[in-house]
């Protein structure tokens, strides 16, 4: 994947083969939803270990709190617990023990009457991860939405399939979308291979690179409509709005059959082979990978995303969630150890980062836990987080966790600030 | 749960190219060999016996660092051995096996772990070695005296100290050809042009040394010496001859890519190499030393941390400051 040339190696995206098919992951006897948030003792639980949920049913967990997640499946709750993932973040698993399905319509009876209220109050779980409150917040004026059409890790085709096989839906999907207001320009960003049947989708479609990572935001932003997100800043905030087109698919087929879709696309990713998926979100990944004969072992990686920005999960219990586009397993005899090693500022970090980061001087400060001089003098906020420094350093340090951390440990900076004031 | 498997978690990416730290060390290594055996070819015994006196006290030296320090051993890296040969390739084959020791204590004590070790350090550890021991014991390095009792069966003296001391006119019996095949004499590993001009290329094509630094290096070496030699022809020589002698391809391909004291920016690699050509030969033109290339390299290892503050404006950084 690596092609090395005098000037700047770089790692191409797979394009996805023709004849890839997903395998349908049956329904499991087990299903974990994650509820974004989490119970501080005080608020007034809504659900409880016991009740009914039908599939398709809203549920809110607070009495007090916008926030819901959606019941993909059918049955009794038999747990409801916090999580604790990455960084600290924490949300709500509700465990739920599979019957037959039984489909909740309170949905179905609000698309044709409010059909944007209806996308509000019920889509922000879909099979994509449809940034609902985004799309509707006031203040961040978004005008245009960029549907990509390529998934930002490398080995991932989900996007890729959707674009492919699901033409209609995105089209209704498309329709759904341009009828948000202030929403002036919509553009799918594919690969080249792609393009054709896409020319009466009612958006703007365009080329993407076939460089890793160029089908990151910052950079299809910057590629596609010229303009650059400041250092620090979300593509939302310049009134832009990122939508996978999975999303753009689901929100579709919610709206052609008037159910919420429950079935997330994931790309199994296994030694040198992948495969497609369809799985109901909530389904746990050990479930996916015994559908698929898949043995993991003692010592081996589970992952979920990609190869270069995914995450490691420590059980197979794990669900599939609506923003899971891949599963990745590492045999435990290939994996490759991160160093203690110092840089010894070879400069392939230099010329590989997309976003001209001075990673070498960067971690220096990094290193020795100096992260407002790496924000301020060395560009830790122009970061786009896609690895590649990690990838190709000599010295084989975690620098794209030296990164994420320096970001938390600010971010936490900030709040404690922010709260003493 | 007691039958929960235990899976590995870290961070991503979780994917690597593959590239080491030893790979690099042994390939530059690899690449000086040519030079290197056509010293052995040339000196004989005494230079194998410095060669290999450098090399393994120099991993004795790291050695002892690591025990002194309590870290872990890190002389499976090569580092070690990669100063120690580049040291060596700097010595003439006469120097005596103390001087050996005592620069290789220099390059490794001195130049690199009292920065903190493998890339900390600000100048490239071999020339400090070097430039410590020619500023000590002048006569070790003054290449005629030296090999006196050599018997070469090509023209034996040194080409950058006859030009010194006698001017162009004195260097017109050279013929460059036999210059660049290694027909001179000089430090062990520095004679033999073509070796270390291939050793260079394949360094450059595996991406193991930065091609900026000896293409602007040799660029701002050639021009200097051509205007010169333009300016005053019966005083300076050309500039094949500066590029064909001395220490400056080994220094262009070797001694000024050390990865620690060297830019990695493109205009900074770009006006560090060039500085050091120029500095070469505004030292033999009109500096006191024979060679310029070790405090050439030093010198614009000095400025390296400056001149790397040059670079490109980061993704997403609005106004005028980088």
């Amino acid at each position: 994947m690596l092609i090395h040339m005098i000037k700047k190696p770089y790692l191409k995206y797979d394009v996805i083969d023709p004849a890839c098919k997903p395998v349908i992951i049956p329904v499991p006897g087990k299903a974990v939803i994650f509820f974004n948030g989490i119970s501080d003792g005080k608020k007034r639980l809504l659900f409880k270990a016991g009740d009914k949920v039908k599939t398709g049913q809203k549920i809110s967990l607070f009495a007090d709190s916008a926030e819901y997640a959606v019941a993909t499946v059918s049955g009794t709750i038999t747990d409801i617990s916090p999580y604790v993932g990455n960084f600290g973040k924490t949300c709500t698993a509700i465990s739920i023990d599979v019957s037959e399905d039984d489909f909740d319509d309170s949905f179905g009876k609000e698309t044709a009457g409010q059909p944007l209220e209806s996308v509000r109050n019920y889509l922000s779980c879909l099979p994509g991860n449809l940034p609902v409150n985004n799309l509707f917040d006031p203040e961040k004026k978004i005008s245009t939405i960029i549907i990509t059409g390529i998934d930002a890790d490398l080995l991932v085709v989900t996007n890729q399939h959707i674009i492919k096989s699901k033409q209609g839906e995105i089209k209704r999907g498309i329709e759904i979308l341009k009828s948000i207001p202030g929403i002036n320009n919509i553009v799918i960003a594919v690969r080249r291979e792609f393009v054709q049947g896409y020319g009466h989708i009612g958006a703007e479609i365009r080329n993407i690179d076939v460089r890793y990572p160029s089908a990151f935001p910052q950079l299809i932003i910057r590629d596609l409509l010229g303009k650059t997100i400041p250092a620090g800043k979300t593509p939302e905030d310049t009134g832009i709005c990122m939508i996978s087109a999975e999303a753009v698919a689901s929100l579709g087929e919610a709206f052609l059959h008037n159910r919420i879709p429950t079935g997330k696309i994931i790309t199994v990713i296994y030694k040198d082979e992948k495969k497609l998926v369809s799985a109901r979100i909530g389904t746990p990944a050990g479930d996916v990978l015994k559908a698929l004969n898949i043995n993991i072992n003692n010592g081996d990686r589970l992952i979920t995303g990609g190869p270069m920005t995914g995450s490691c999960i420590y059980s197979e219990d794990y669900p599939v969630l609506p923003s899971t586009d891949a599963i990745m397993i590492q045999d435990g005899n290939s994996i490759e150890p991160f160093s203690d090693y110092p840089c010894i500022n070879c400069g392939e970090c230099i010329r590989i980062c997309p976003a001209n980061v001075p990673v070498n001087m960067l971690v220096r400060y990094l290193e020795t836990k100096r992260y407002q001089e790496a924000a301020e003098q060395y560009d830790l906020y122009s970061c786009i987080e896609c690895g590649l420094c990690a990838y190709i350093c000599v010295s084989r340090m975690p620098l794209l966790q030296y990164i994420k951390l320096a970001k938390h440990e600010l971010a936490g900076i900030k709040l404690t600030e922010a709260a003493n004031v | 749960m007691s039958d929960r498997k235990k899976l590995i978690v870290s961070h991503a990416p979780f994917l690597h190219c593959g590239s080491k730290i030893s790979t690099r060390s042994y390939h530059i290594m690899i690449a000086a060999l040519p030079a290197v055996l056509h010293g052995f070819y040339l000196y004989g015994i005494p230079a194998v016996g410095v060669v290999a006196l450098s090399i393994s006290s120099a991993i004795i030296w790291e050695y002892l660092i690591n025990r002194l320090t309590g870290k872990p051993t890190t002389i499976g890296d090569g580092n070690a051995a990669l100063i120690g040969m580049m040291l060596a390739m700097l010595f003439p084959a006469t120097t005596p096996w103390w001087a050996v020791i005592t620069g290789t204590f220099v390059a490794m004590v001195v130049g690199k772990h009292i920065y903190g070790g493998i890339g900390g350090n600000p100048f490239n550890p071999a020339l400090i070695g070097i430039a410590i021991l020619t500023l000590s014991w002048k006569n070790i390095f003054n290449i005629d005296y030296a090999l006196l009792n050599y018997d070469f069966g090509f023209q034996a003296a040194y080409p950058l100290a006859a030009l010194k001391h006698g001017g162009p006119a004195a260097v017109d019996s050279f013929n460059l050809f036999s210059l660049f095949i290694g027909q001179q004499t000089g430090s062990i590993g520095s004679a033999f042009g073509l070796a270390l001009l291939f050793g260079g290329i394949y360094l450059i094509i595996m991406g193991f040394i930065r091609w900026e630094i000896p293409v602007s290096f040799l660029a701002g070496l050639l021009i200097t010496s051509l205007l010169f030699h333009l300016s005053d022809s019966a005083r300076f020589a050309g500039p094949v001859f500066h590029l064909l002698t001395g220490n400056t391809l080994l220094g262009a391909f070797f001694l000024a890519t050390e990865d620690s004291s060297s830019p990695v920016n493109f205009v900074p690699m770009l006006i560090y190499g060039a500085g050091a050509g120029v500095m070469i030969i505004l030292i033999r033109n009109i500096g006191g030393h024979v060679d310029g290339a070790v405090f050439a390299i030093l010198l614009m290892n000095l400025a390296n941390p400056l001149l790397d503050k040059i670079r490109p404006k980061a993704l997403g950084k609005v106004g005028s400051h980088a």
